[in-house]
């Protein structure tokens, strides 16, 4: 019974700690922040994302982010205020810029090159086909 | 030479895999650049350790280059770097001011105490709120200024006599001949 007691009291105690960490007004909020910094990556242990760190930087930037929201500012701009501290780091989902194109548009490329040349492997093989199926000992394959 | 296709587009794969891994090896790789290379130091006012009535900003800093050290007694490794920015700051060839960093003033006087102040002076950042505006996510770290504020060179982690030798030295002759 004692212990039962102590655990609860303890469980209660630990709730309170993690909420007295951030204090949001309601839910909308909360569901913002949590959306914004589950997309950030926190630059002390990176991999993990800002909403998941334990490390003091983490801590400290989250109540960044909060003060920043709470500030008026959109998403973008606290991605950015945060993209000129610490660079595009910070970000899971890489801005498209030039230097980030092919990490954007590579694998559409890749898709792109493939297509390209099973379209010519189908279109030799059907200029083939027509007449009649090779013998079976110039197959390599 | 059909059959060897595979084979070569193999090869061909392990040596972009293989340069990949000997481009990075080495390098920290988990150390974030600075986007604040090239640009002016961040607009900051700092209390000065043991003696807070007294206040530091950029401006204060113009006109000769500085070696901005981050620091805390927390911090485990920067007392292994502590020898080494000590011989940097008695060699007098760069000021260097302490950053201490996410710590409180009676730990910082009781590791100094210990370890030796080789700063000019250190500014105190207690909650680590304009730590943010540098880029600083940890300690050590280091940061070199410019006579004119710009920050020319970053390093996060440990500085040791090689990084002294091959880093910091070359930049205070760049900045030396540029004056």
């Amino acid at each position: 019974m004692r212990r039962a007691l102590l655990a609860i009291v303890l469980l209660a105690l630990s709730a309170l700690a993690a909420a007295q960490v951030l204090q949001f007004r309601d839910e909308a909020e909360e569901a913002r922040f949590r959306a914004l910094t589950t997309e950030l990556r926190c630059v002390m242990c990176q991999n993990q994302s800002l909403a998941d760190s334990n490390a003091p930087i983490a801590k400290d930037l989250r109540a960044e982010v909060l003060r920043l929201m709470r500030e008026g500012k959109s998403d973008d701009e606290i991605k950015q205020y945060l993209v000129e501290r610490y660079t595009e780091f910070v970000l899971y989902k890489p801005q498209v810029e030039p230097t980030t194109w092919l990490l954007w548009f590579g694998p559409a490329l890749v898709v792109l090159v493939g297509a390209g040349v099973i379209a010519g492997i189908v279109r030799r093989k059907a200029k083939q086909a027509p007449d009649a199926p090779p013998p079976l000992d110039s197959q390599e394959w | 030479m059909r059959r060897l296709l595979p084979l070569i587009a193999f090869v061909a794969l392990a040596v972009l895999l293989f340069a990949g891994v000997r481009m990075n090896s080495g390098k920290d790789t988990s150390a974030i650049p600075s986007p604040l290379l090239g640009k002016p130091t961040p607009a900051f006012s700092l209390p000065v350790l043991g003696d807070p009535q007294r206040r530091v900003g950029n401006a204060d800093l113009r006109g000769r280059p500085y070696l901005l050290n981050v620091w805390g007694s927390w911090c485990p490794t920067c007392r292994d770097e502590h020898p080494h920015i000590t011989a940097l700051a008695k060699s007098g060839k760069v000021r260097v001011i302490g950053y201490d960093y996410k710590d409180t003033p009676e730990d910082a006087q009781a590791w100094l105490g210990q370890f030796g102040n080789p700063y000019e002076f250190i500014v105190a950042d207690e909650d680590g709120r304009a730590a943010l505006d540098w880029g600083i996510y940890g300690a050590p770290e280091s940061f070199l200024v410019d006579a004119n504020g710009v920050v020319v060179w970053k390093h996060v982690g440990a500085i040791d006599d090689t990084v002294i030798r091959e880093q910091i030295e070359p930049k205070l002759m760049q900045m030396g001949a540029a004056r």
